[in-house]
């Protein structure tokens, strides 16, 4: 499969936005880790934004960097939401509540508990139409959202958009469930055009050793195995990179998605 | 935006399904033609909701075991039960057999999860130092997290092609028809495992009544004094394959799917149901199929008065008053996660059958429904059918299943 990227978005402690990343990741900038600013996710009307979880702001706020760089209209591309756990922080709520005598929860933060809660909220901002799914694969979840996004771009040969995300999961869930740091991603996912956006061909292969390796900075190493949506990090790497390199993500373990990225300008 | 180009069918060549109606298609069609519901009042665990559930029974008596272990949630039971019935872990083996374990794909969809294996956890986890069960820490990702059903559907059927879970609220394992059939489409995999498996839990019971969208009695799909759902559990499964290898004339085949958002709100459908319209003309278009042709529609038909308003009014304005359409919820109850599958299957078995359920439990139906709402059972040959599924976060998916000629 080939597709072209239109778009990427990014939000993590120290790449905070694209064009930091990239700087980032490319070496061109040291990685400073710090606390990240609330997302600003300026699409969400003010009282909703005032209740919404932080996957939905922080997913909100990458994917419209993404849809931002690419120029299209959000209202024509479909989404692809890609989240290990969901809404860990909406669970802790109302696993909470549902121990109490009379089990009263809250109506808006049932409605906020489902997996596709950010891609519900995405449609509504955007006034969108478009199909939209909402998927896990536990820690290849970004692998196998980067495939059905890839799989709707070149069967339907529509552009989609990516949004992969997972946040600090609270406690005690962490317990259960440790990520420290939260991570989002989104990328526009394209037809090839003739215009300069880079190019991927996506493939399957049968496990094995060899394709996916981590990052050589052993900081953002531990980011990319503290959250299932950084790994996307070794795409975002590649990319900023200049491209020209392959990369492999594991799926499941019995396979690897492979991502042959084209000599780019991004 | 142009039509969606038209797909290639994929024949369901294994399919099965388990509900509170019982265990496997058999018993789930004799409940239709006896017109026999699954509802009865709330009975699950402590809780004390006036409502009624559609529990599938027998799931407290037996744990998953061996290698199985961790893997065991009421979720994951209802999955196991599921694989059981109908020769379906013999199809898949079979397929296995056909086109290697690397080539077959699993996508299953659910709501909930293992979520009530947390709940329970939360109940014990220590006053002082909020410290979770020692049971519980090893065993979210095998229960409770959402890729757990799939990882378990594939461990199961020793399948090592591409894997995931939709989750989308209630549309979920209607969509999983849809990536499914892209996954074939781009070649990705020869044949696919798809499915959906919901059950009963804490949270959405109390979180439906929080919404005030839990009926107190049997839920009444289009009835003019329906007022709200029964939940239910179920747990279904198709096996999709190229119909050209393995249709013969009169097999069940999934023939268009459409998917789309309302873009409107997070719990109630679009006034116009416009997102519902481009779900169903999408599915259509691929079936290369006009409205005139499709004589049975399954309604999402939850029984919530704004539902089942507004899909009889993206449903009229498709199909006008021609074709038969019903609700099978007062059979199952709204399986959520699980209601994509349950209702493909009900509609592949009334495609097999030649029936058309009348929707159980209304009485009077809603004179401002311009839809043809059927209350009895009718027989006689179909040859298409649509099923529609709505659900939160304004996520629609119709499809379409038809006889192969």
């Amino acid at each position: 499969m080939k597709v072209s990227i239109g778009g990427i978005g990014l939000l993590a402690s120290g790449l905070v936005g694209w064009d930091v990343g990239r700087e980032v990741l490319a070496g061109i900038r040291p990685y400073r880790p710090g606390a990240v600013p609330d997302p600003e996710a300026k699409l969400l009307p003010p009282n909703e934004r005032r209740r919404s979880s932080d996957c939905v702001r922080w997913a909100m706020q990458v994917a419209q960097e993404a849809i931002g760089r690419s120029g299209l209209d959000p209202r024509e591309v479909p989404t692809v939401f890609a989240s290990s756990g969901g809404e860990m922080g909406v669970f802790d709520k109302l696993c909470r509540a549902l121990c109490l005598p009379d089990r009263m929860i809250s109506p808006t933060l049932f409605h906020q508990s489902v997996h596709n809660t950010a891609a519900g909220y995405w449609g509504i901002a955007t006034a969108g139409q478009q199909s939209s799914t909402a998927l896990s694969c536990y820690d290849d979840s970004f692998a196998a959202g980067l495939l059905e996004a890839a799989t709707v771009v070149c069967v339907e040969q529509r552009p989609v958009l990516l949004v992969a995300y997972d946040l600090v999961v609270p406690e005690p869930l962490s317990q259960a469930r440790p990520i420290t740091e939260g991570f989002a991603v989104a990328l526009v996912l394209t037809p090839p055009s003739d215009d300069s956006s880079p190019v991927m061909r996506v493939h399957l292969e049968t496990a094995h050793t060899g394709k996916t390796a981590g990052l050589d900075d052993p900081e953002l190493e531990r980011v990319r195995q503290d959250n299932p949506a950084a790994r996307a990090l070794l795409l975002l790497s590649a990319a900023a990179a200049g491209g020209g390199r392959t990369v492999g993500f594991s799926l499941s373990d019995s396979q690897q998605l492979i991502v042959d990225l084209e000599l780019c300008r991004i | 935006m142009p039509d969606p180009k038209p797909m290639t069918p994929l024949t369901l060549s294994a399919y099965t399904l388990v509900t509170a109606n019982g265990r496997g298609v058999g018993p789930v069609l004799q409940a239709l033609q006896e017109r026999r519901s699954g509802l009865k009042p709330c009975d699950f665990e402590d809780v004390a909701l006036k409502t009624s559930i559609g529990r599938v029974t027998g799931l407290e008596d037996f744990s998953l075991d061996d290698e199985l272990r961790a893997f065991d949630c009421r979720n994951n039971r209802l999955a196991w039960l599921g694989l059981q019935q109908d020769g379906f872990m013999v199809a898949a083996a079979e397929a296995k057999q056909r086109y290697g374990a690397h080539r077959i794909a699993v996508v299953m969809g659910t709501s909930t999860s293992g979520i009530l294996e947390t709940e329970h956890a939360y109940r014990e986890r220590d006053p002082s130092t909020d410290r979770l069960p020692d049971w519980y820490r090893p065993r979210y990702r095998y229960t409770h997290n959402m890729f757990s059903l799939g990882h378990f559907v594939r461990t199961c059927l020793g399948l090592q092609g591409p894997a995931m879970v939709i989750s989308t609220a209630c549309s979920s394992s209607a969509k999983v028809f849809a990536t499914a059939a892209r996954l074939m489409q781009a070649g990705l995999c020869d044949a696919a495992v798809v499915g959906g498996v919901d059950s009963l839990c804490l949270t959405t019971l109390y979180g439906f009544s929080a919404l005030q969208l839990l009926s107190a009695d049997p839920c009444r799909p289009c009835d003019e004094d329906r007022d709200g759902l029964s939940l239910g559990e179920a747990a279904g499964y198709a096996l999709l394959e190229f119909g050209e290898r393995v249709g013969g004339r009169g097999t069940v085949a999934l023939l268009g799917y459409g998917e789309s958002t309302d873009g409107y709100h997070m719990s109630h459908p679009h006034p116009e149901g416009a997102g519902a319209v481009r779900a169903i003309r999408d599915s259509l278009a691929r079936a290369s199929l006009r409205a005139e042709d499709i004589e049975y529609i399954n309604l999402h038909g939850t029984a919530t008065r704004a539902n089942d308003s507004v899909e009889d009014k993206a449903v009229y304005s498709i199909f006008g008053a021609r074709p038969a359409c019903s609700s099978t919820k007062g059979w199952t109850g709204h399986t959520l996660g699980a209601a994509g599958i349950t209702e493909a299957v009900i509609s592949a078995l009334c495609l097999a059958q030649g029936l058309m359920p009348g929707t159980l439990n209304c009485q009077r139906v809603d004179s401002s429904l311009k839809s043809r709402i059927l209350r009895e059972n009718q027989t006689g040959s179909i040859s298409f059918a649509v099923s529609n599924i709505f659900g939160f976060g304004g996520n629609n998916c119709s499809l379409v299943l038809g006889k192969l000629p």
